[in-house]
């Protein structure tokens, strides 16, 4: 006897129709279809670049759409050194995205102002955006950036985004903001 | 060294001759600087600013000077001059933008960061830090963590409110020793009583008003 097993979706057993979840469905979709804008402002950008070409291929994850129009993506990569300068540009462009969106830190400078510790440069992106990811590194490699995007998908598979239809998903605190409410 | 160069000391009797580990240099005064650089681009073919810069001395009177680095594309040589600026809180100098387009940038950059006013500038902004920014950060008394001010927008500031802040030194910056065994060459802070987990005690405001590296010379 030959053992085929079919597992999955027979829609003669099923009667062509599934039950699950709405957050479930949603969350699929969102995680499988993130488009990126890519705010690359230093050496960072250039291994973001080398993760959407064909050797890493971001588009294994349904991200390979780079826009940079923040009207038409979700996640916003800050890829690269935030000065003081540049802090107020990437806030407004992270305002002009639509919900629901992300934030993903790539490296160091992103994530902690880096070895620029000085007067210039703000010290995290986290201080102006809530940041989702974090992605340490000196620049990450592409590896290292498509591991943290991959988290991504995670934390938006847990996400209640059925709830947040109904209602205005609510603005998120910044880091700094959720520290001095929770002591 | 050119066989030409030093005749310039004799043709122009106000310069003075700078110690110098590279090419010619001079000292020139305020206020003959223009037309000594105008004689070095017309009749000695300096006709390539490379680099314009500023110098401060802290606690030594001129206390700004300016850096101008000449290269003639015909006789392949450089030249450096530098000028002292007047005014001591207020330095100014004369601006040589009628003399290279180049000088433009370079003298933004430089009232930008040390504060020096060039009279005759076209269109003296900052060109680094952002227009409202109350400091001149390459000055000696300015800390390289910066200091409390603003956000440069209303809108960044209303968003998040917060305000720029000074960087976490961490008893930084570091420096990497040239010599010694491997270990002594990590780069290590300065100031190593205090980091992220013990905090720095505080030092009284007199002693900070003088950096770091001139604390030391005494």
């Amino acid at each position: 006897m030959s053992a085929t097993n079919e597992y999955g979706y027979n829609s003669k057993v099923e009667g062509e129709v599934i039950v699950s979840r709405a957050d479930a469905v949603i969350n699929w979709v969102r995680r499988h279809s993130v488009w990126p804008m890519p705010m690359g402002l230093a050496c960072c950008a250039i291994e973001l670049m080398a993760a959407g070409g064909s050797r890493f291929d971001i588009s294994r994850f349904g991200m390979e759409v780079m826009r940079f129009s923040p009207r038409q993506s979700d996640c916003m990569i800050v890829a690269g050194t935030v000065t003081y300068k540049m802090a107020q540009v990437v806030r407004r462009i992270y305002d002009q995205m639509a919900e629901p969106k992300w934030v993903v830190a790539m490296g160091a400078c992103a994530s902690s102002g880096g070895m620029y510790r000085s007067y210039s440069t703000l010290q995290g992106v986290d201080r102006i955006v809530p940041v989702d990811v974090y992605i340490s590194g000196c620049p990450p490699r592409p590896e290292a950036l498509l591991d943290g995007m991959m988290r991504l998908q995670d934390k938006i598979n847990t996400e209640g985004s059925t709830r947040d239809l109904l209602r205005n998903r609510p603005v998120r605190d910044l880091s700094f903001q959720k520290q001095e409410s929770g002591s | 060294m050119s066989t030409r160069l030093p005749s310039i000391l004799e043709e122009y009797p106000y310069l003075s001759e700078r110690d110098s580990a590279d090419h010619p240099a001079f000292n020139c005064p305020q206020d003959k600087i223009l037309e000594f650089l105008d004689h070095l681009k017309s009749s000695k073919g300096f006709d390539f600013l490379c680099d314009l810069t500023a110098i401060d001395h802290f606690d030594q009177n001129p206390r700004f000077e300016v850096v101008y680095n000449l290269f003639s594309t015909h006789q392949h040589e450089y030249i450096r001059v530098v000028t002292p600026c007047r005014g001591e809180a207020d330095p100014i100098c004369q601006s040589a933008v009628s003399l290279w387009a180049a000088a433009d940038w370079h003298e933004r950059e430089a009232y930008d960061l040390f504060g020096i006013q060039f009279e005759g500038h076209p269109d003296l902004r900052r060109i680094l830090m952002w227009d409202g920014y109350p400091f001149h950060p390459l000055r000696k008394e300015f800390p390289l963590a910066g200091k409390e001010v603003e956000f440069p927008s209303e809108e960044l500031t209303e968003r998040t409110g917060t305000s720029v802040k000074p960087a976490p030194m961490a008893g930084g910056p570091f420096h990497a020793s040239q010599c010694g065994s491997m270990v002594n060459r990590e780069p290590r802070a300065d100031d190593e009583s205090w980091n992220e987990l013990n905090e720095k005690t505080e030092t009284p405001d007199a002693e900070n008003a003088i950096p770091r590296e001139l604390r030391d010379r005494n």
